[in-house]
């Protein structure tokens, strides 16, 4: 029984997803993840990442299997951040961040506060009263990462958040999601399909087949806690990719 | 705004010369054409043509509020499940394929002449676009929003005004504006055949000077219905543009 308050574990054994018209998604998905872990999930396009993600949301259920998420109750706990930002295009950056807290009736003084500071954390106090629509594709990322964290969520799932996003935009993203996991009680899973990122910011990485999707891979990468870009230039660093490729290409890529 | 305005106002003062000098100079009857002049000089006459206007607008706005309020709560109800829709949609339908004309004199029995037999001819004209527009915004939802709502809890009433009301406001606004004008026609239109009361509407108006062939009056009491429908648009159209303003690409560099 997990304390409240503390991050969140995942235990999925023999997980199973079938889609209408005999789509397989997932089949005999076993997986743990440790509270406060930060895991990275990589797989082939298409082999049922989402739908993992989804599940382990409560989204979706699953057909066959059984998923566990350890004190995982209230509504807060878990948050999400999609592939695309979705924010409110009708709401201000600081009235999105304090959207799901407003979804928690907190108080409007108390969630205006803890919004402002979740939108100062990913770097974006300048812009706390600008609209969706005047933002840079990478700045409404950033609101959706805010809006994800200010709940304090334990369990905190991403779906290819920093997918449509150059290289240093998406590096300096990275460096913000493991300041922030680092800073709180939370797991992390992140789910990429760039093995550099996965390397960079996981403590492991699992790799799943191409569908219906297992896990083959479970890698927990060799790399010092504190990471900075110049680790991406190091032998160890080339030589974790390394195997993460080694591992997707046996999954069926 | 000069550059929007003097064109269309350089283009209808010539109309309304040539118009003048034409009829004068062919000596068209008054009653078959008459001139802009006498058009104008009927404004100022005892026709009654200020206090039909004001009936006249009074419906309008009675039958285009009852039109944005029922629109947007019927479009609630068929948005509610695809099986209420589907069993009552088409019916929605019917009300745009009524003739308005037809079923007025029930409209007498039901509700009484006057007002509000044509406010409710104004609203069965006008609903149907309010119907439509709303409930196709309310179906476009970004289904991630929705999965977002039910991840932190929300209730169905908080994700209807929280989420689909505000994401359906731009198509909301698009049935208002449409249906600004539908309220007008569908007032003169119910004041022809329901509108026979103390407080004659432009409706009566229109009927009466075409019976005595005063067609000054009548040509007035027609650009008096036509500016109404034009400034319950623009009305509308500025809220709109008000509300979304900040967000909406439809009203980016608008003016
Ligand atoms: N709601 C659904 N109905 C039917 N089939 C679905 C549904 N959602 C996903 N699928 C199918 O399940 C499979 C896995 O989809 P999923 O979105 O999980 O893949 P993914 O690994 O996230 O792919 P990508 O890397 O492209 O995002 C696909 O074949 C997809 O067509
Ligand atoms: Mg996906």
């Amino acid at each position: 029984m997990a304390t409240p308050g503390a991050a969140i574990g995942i235990r999925a054994r023999g997980v199973r997803r079938v889609f209408p018209g005999a789509v397989t998604a997932l089949d005999g998905v076993d997986l743990d993840v440790a509270p406060g872990e930060l895991v990275a999930v990589l797989g082939p396009s298409g082999c049922g990442k989402s739908t993992l993600l989804r599940l382990l949301a409560g989204l979706d259920r699953p057909d066959g299997g059984t998923l566990e998420l350890e004190g995982a109750a209230e509504p807060g706990a878990l948050a999400c951040v999609f592939q695309d930002a979705h924010l409110l295009p009708w709401r201000s950056v600081v009235a999105n961040v304090a959207l799901p807290l407003e979804l928690a009736r907190v108080a409007r003084p108390e969630r205006l506060r803890r919004a402002r500071a979740a939108v100062e954390e990913v770097g974006l106090a300048d812009a706390a009263l600008r609209y969706p629509a005047e933002l840079s594709g990478g700045m409404r990322m950033r609101v959706s990462l805010a809006r994800a964290v200010v709940t304090r969520p334990r369990l905190l799932l991403l779906d290819e958040p920093f997918a449509a996003l150059d290289e240093i935009t998406r590096q300096r993203l990275d460096d913000q999601l493991r300041a922030l996991h680092a800073d709180r009680a939370m797991t992390v899973v992140f789910v990429t399909h760039s093995i550099a990122e996965a390397a960079y910011l996981a403590d492991r990485a699992l790799v799943l087949s191409s569908r219906p999707a297992r896990v083959v891979v479970e890698h927990t990468l060799d790399l010092p806690r504190e990471r900075t870009s110049r680790l991406r230039a190091e032998a160890r660093f080339a030589r974790e990719l390394g195997v993460l490729m080694q591992g997707l290409e046996r999954s069926g890529a | 705004m000069t550059k929007k305005i003097l064109p269309p106002l350089v283009a209808l003062v010539v109309l309304l010369a040539l118009w003048e000098v034409l009829v004068r100079a062919l000596a068209v009857p008054a009653f078959l054409l008459p001139p802009p002049s006498a058009i104008a000089a009927a404004f100022g006459s005892d026709a009654g043509l200020g206090r039909a206007l004001l009936t006249t607008a009074g419906a309008a706005l009675v039958g285009f509020g009852l039109a944005a309020t029922l629109g947007v709560l019927a479009a609630i109800a068929l948005a509610s499940s695809r099986w209420v829709e589907r069993a009552l949609y088409p019916y929605t339908v019917f009300l745009q394929t009524v003739p308005i004309v037809a079923i007025a004199p029930l409209l007498v029995i039901w509700f009484g002449p006057g007002l509000r037999a044509v406010a409710v001819a104004a609203l069965i004209v006008a609903v149907f676009p309010v119907i439509a527009n709303t409930l196709a915004g309310l179906r476009s939802v970004d289904p991630a929003l929705r999965d977002l709502f039910r991840l932190y809890g929300a209730s169905r009433f908080r994700t209807l005004y929280k989420l689909e009301l505000p994401a359906a406001l731009p198509q909301l606004v698009t049935g208002l504006r449409v249906a600004s004008g539908l309220a007008v026609i569908g007032t003169i239109v119910g004041e022809f055949v329901a509108g026979f009361s103390d407080d004659a509407g432009l409706g009566i108006v229109i009927l009466s000077a075409y019976r005595q062939l005063k067609t000054d009056v009548l040509f007035a009491a027609v650009v008096l219905a036509a500016l109404l429908g034009l400034a319950l648009f623009a009305a509308v159209d500025l809220a709109g543009h008000r509300l979304l303003r900040r967000w909406h690409p439809s009203e980016k560099g608008a003016p």
